[in-house]
């Protein structure tokens, strides 16, 4: 129950999120086999713009493309009615954004 | 042929929507026999109150089309030594449709989307001018070409898990008819079909499952048909114009 806004929304966010997600994961495994500690971690994205920019961007596209998503699978499994789904669209969206920018000022404030 | 006094055990649906159940029926095995010989010998010899939907027999009406063994299938078309497991059928409606009766479906909703996506040919010349000289050539063309065959069977319609989780979906036979259209030069709705087709119900829904593809009778690929679809309303929505 898609049309061409929210389907392109999707295509784009996810376009979007491909090299993130790599470079997510390939920081992930720099941090591990380094060895460095949380404090060692929060001295470095404390103050960054550039982490603050990279994971911004990031959230930006998981709370717009999971939202789409959860709006299909939810829809198509009969667990919400035509009516309730932009407000949903709208709710997954904005909780996901919620939730990951207070992660990020965590991280990089 | 080997077979000659063997019997064929048949399950077939009895009923309405939601509302009835398999009915068993002994039937003898024939040489090149179809699954629509076999439906017809049980409503001849068997059963006469069976109601069941056929009319050209050789593959061209698309009239004929049921489950046989959980799988979509035109049945004037179908051996039934190539569909038998372990010696038994197993006939049924079609899926995603209303059943009237036995093995009838009302096809309205079918071809109500078939309209709805926009599926009938607008002119831009009249039957005074010259006919339009479209090579064959012509990529558009070679487009068209390759999804116009399809004769409104609904096993695709049938086969399609998008359908079957989202019923306001076009399906696959609509937008590939809608398809051929935007790739027929005289056409003139290019803009208001592409409007809808781009819109709630369209190609954007399909999942590409592709069991439009695996099964159609017409071994046609309404998957692409649909992809291409959604390229033409990403470049519309992009970048505006045709």
């Amino acid at each position: 129950m898609i049309g061409a806004r929210l389907y392109l929304l999707q295509r784009l966010s996810a376009l979007v999120m491909a090299p993130l997600v790599l470079g997510h994961l390939a920081t992930m495994i720099y941090a591990v086999q380094n060895g460095l500690s949380a404090v060692e971690i929060l001295s470095r994205t404390q103050g960054s713009i550039l982490w603050g920019l990279f994971y911004g961007l990031f959230v930006i596209a998981v709370s717009i493309h999971a939202a789409i998503g959860l709006r299909i699978v939810l829809f198509e499994w009969g667990v919400l009615p035509v009516r309730r789904l932009d407000l949903f669209t709208w709710g997954a969206g904005l909780l996901l954004f919620f939730l990951g920018a207070r992660a990020i000022v965590a991280v990089v404030m | 042929m080997e077979n000659i006094n063997r019997k064929l055990k048949v399950r077939v649906w009895r009923g309405t929507q939601g509302d009835g159940t398999f009915s068993t029926y002994e039937v003898p095995a024939q040489e090149s026999q179809t699954i629509l010989d076999v439906v017809t010998w049980i409503q001849q010899y068997a059963e006469p109150t069976l109601a069941y939907r056929f009319a050209c027999r050789v593959g061209m009406c698309g009239s004929c089309a049921m489950n046989v063994n959980g799988i979509p299938r035109w049945t004037c078309r179908t051996h039934v030594q190539k569909v038998l497991e372990d010696g038994e059928l197993e006939i049924a409606p079609l899926r995603n449709l209303p059943v009237v009766k036995d093995l009838v479906t009302d096809m309205s909703e079918f071809f109500d989307k078939w309209v709805g996506a926009e599926g009938r040919f607008h002119p831009s010349a009249t039957r005074d001018d010259e006919i339009a000289a479209i090579s064959p050539a012509d990529p558009k063309r070679a487009n068209a070409n390759a999804a116009i065959e399809c004769i409104n069977c609904a096993v695709c319609y049938s086969a399609c898990d998008t359908i079957a989780q989202n019923p306001a979906y076009f399906g696959p036979a609509a937008l590939n008819r809608a398809w051929t259209l935007q790739n027929d030069e005289r056409d003139t709705a290019f803009k208001s079909r592409l409007e809808t087709i781009s819109g709630r119900g369209g190609c954007t829904n399909c999942h590409s499952h592709q069991s439009c593809m695996t099964y159609c009778p017409n071994e046609l690929n309404p998957t692409e048909s649909i992809a291409g679809l959604k390229r033409m309303t990403t470049r519309s929505f992009l970048f505006g114009g045709r």
